[in-house]
């Protein structure tokens, strides 16, 4: 790996490679360095390209690293990971996506990424995207997410400026007890497009998921906001989208809940607005400037 | 000192405040009382410079900030206590002490604000200032970042809105504690009979004018008697 590309990899999985229990590491759309456990091991798919990942069952503090890194300028690669994680595991997956294109081809890079639950396992699931460079950069990670009875996910999605592009799709099946919580955090500057779709439904007695997503977009940015969340058993679902708006920003929200069954219980807040005049006030009245203000103010709410 | 010279403001061509010339002595308690729609949020506004009189000029110290910014003037230790305070998403308390203090405070530090204004610090610090926090403790947050720039100015606006019995109470205590232990000027918008008790002055101000300005007893007595008495006591 050179510079460009160990940069990249420090934006997209801020921890040190040699801290992960297992991890693969693909460049420029080639796996380059992986290393498995007795616990999980990291099958490359024979009719595509993707791993299928594979945690034991009863795997306890596990972290695995699933980084992606293109500083190959017109590169467009698709790639598909199954994660099969076994019954009463606990395990941290970071995994995302960093490009740097200085060149006028596009780079794209699209990862399906399917988890299977399996009963009473738990994963944090960290996913960064980043990008660098004058060059368009496009990433579109799709997520489906499969929770078993009692199974329970946390994702926390962070994309902060850099990607030209992107559509992000999260789908999700939830069965008796299992909870989702996604946290969503986006930036996005100059004339980047981020949209982000979220399809849930709440199959399992007390199954319950809660989103919140937090975004800014800035200058000529533009981003959308889609959810739809189908309550289809005595479950609770709670949306929460926050967005601010900077100079010529736009944000488009389109909540949708679908209570199926009299015992779903289901929310959705949406604010979009500026910056609120009194927290720029009160952080100047503290000795800030209206600059300073304004960057803290972002800074704490994408915290 | 602060010092206001023939200060007038007008807001869509509507008059607020007529000629005010007012003088605040270092080191003394203020209490700026009136009916509603006075003036007087608007007087503590353009001390802070969030408005900027049409006419008139303020002095600090005999320098003219009339024209200096917000930040400028709380870079001079001039500070100012929202009626309504403000919430924050993703911004802790410990966040704002530091924000106040203008360095890198540890926990430890940033307790001992809270525990002047009488929040049990450790239970506190880490909370995000947004309204899981009730009205008395959001009020306290607010002055404990007043203390914590250490003023030279601090102005007060309508402490005792929107808080409870059991929160006003504490407040008081807090001001208890800027009168006596704090150096600097206080000046405190209110209406509220115990807070205009601890004052050394009443400025008491009506559709946009100063009525009357002199010692807590002398203004107390003449309000007391006053058909048009604007004074609340129902935190007695």
């Amino acid at each position: 790996m050179n510079k460009v590309d160990e940069l990249l990899l420090k934006e997209v999985i801020d921890e040190s490679i040699e801290k992960a229990s297992a991890y693969n590491i693909r460049k420029n759309g080639k796996s380059i360095e992986r290393k498995i456990s007795p616990y999980i091991n990291i099958i490359p798919k024979k009719n595509k390209n993707g791993l299928d990942i594979y945690v034991k069952e009863n795997t306890k503090f596990g972290i695995i690293h699933i980084p992606v890194i293109i500083s190959k300028s017109g590169l467009k690669d698709t790639v598909y990971n199954d994660f099969h994680i076994g019954k009463n595991s606990n395990i941290i997956i970071l995994a995302g996506c960093g490009i740097h294109n200085d060149k006028h081809e596009d780079s794209q890079h699209d990862g399906i990424h399917r988890f299977f639950l399996e009963e009473n396992s738990q994963v944090k699931y960290v996913e960064k995207h980043y990008g660098s460079g004058k060059g368009e950069k496009i990433i579109n990670p799709v997520t489906e997410i499969h929770l078993k009875n009692d199974a329970k996910m946390t994702m926390d999605s962070t994309q902060i400026k850099g990607v030209s592009e992107t559509i992000r799709v999260t789908k999700a099946i939830l069965e008796k007890n299992a909870t989702l919580i996604i946290n969503e955090k986006i930036l996005t500057a100059d004339k980047e497009r981020a949209k982000t779709e979220f399809e849930i439904e709440l199959n399992g007695e007390n199954s319950s998921i809660q989103v919140t997503s937090r975004s800014v977009a800035t200058d000529k940015s533009y981003q959308e906001f889609y959810s739809n969340v189908v309550g289809n058993n005595k479950s609770y679902a709670h949306i929460s989208c926050d967005a601010i708006i900077k100079h010529e920003g736009k944000v488009l929200a389109i909540p949708q809940i679908f209570a199926k069954n009299i015992e779903a219980n289901l929310i959705h807040e949406a604010t979009i607005g500026k910056i609120a005049g009194e927290q720029l006030l009160k952080l100047m009245t503290l000795g800030l400037s209206e600059k300073e203000a304004e960057e803290i103010i972002i800074k704490g709410f994408l915290k | 000192m602060i010092k206001l010279e023939n200060v007038s403001f007008k807001k869509e061509n509507k008059s607020i405040l007529k000629n005010i010339n007012l003088e605040f002595m270092d080191n003394r308690l203020y209490a700026i009382t009136g009916p509603n729609g006075s003036g007087k949020s608007t007087l503590a506004k353009l001390i802070m410079g969030i408005e900027k009189p049409t006419e008139g000029k303020i002095y600090f110290n005999d320098i003219d900030i009339t024209n200096l910014s917000i930040n400028e003037r709380a870079k001079l230790k001039i500070s100012y206590a929202f009626q309504q305070p403000i919430t924050f998403k993703g911004i802790t308390i410990h966040d704002l002490l530091k924000i106040a203090i203008k360095k890198e405070i540890d926990k430890k530090e940033a307790c001992e604000y809270l525990s002047k204004v009488g929040l049990c610090a450790k239970e506190y610090i880490d909370r995000e200032i947004n309204n899981t926090l009730s009205g008395g403790e959001l009020k306290r947050v607010e002055i404990a970042s007043i203390i914590a720039t250490k003023p030279k100015i601090a102005i007060f606006d309508e402490p005792e809105a929107g808080i409870d019995l059991w929160s006003f109470q504490k407040l008081i205590n807090v001001f208890k504690y800027l009168k006596e232990d704090m150096r600097g000027t206080n000046i405190i918008i209110t209406h509220q009979e115990k807070i205009l008790n601890m004052a050394d002055e009443i400025i008491l101000m009506e559709t946009g004018k100063i009525i009357n300005v002199g010692k807590k007893d002398e203004i107390l007595n003449k309000l007391l008697h006053s058909e048009k008495c604007c004074m609340r006591g129902n935190y007695e």
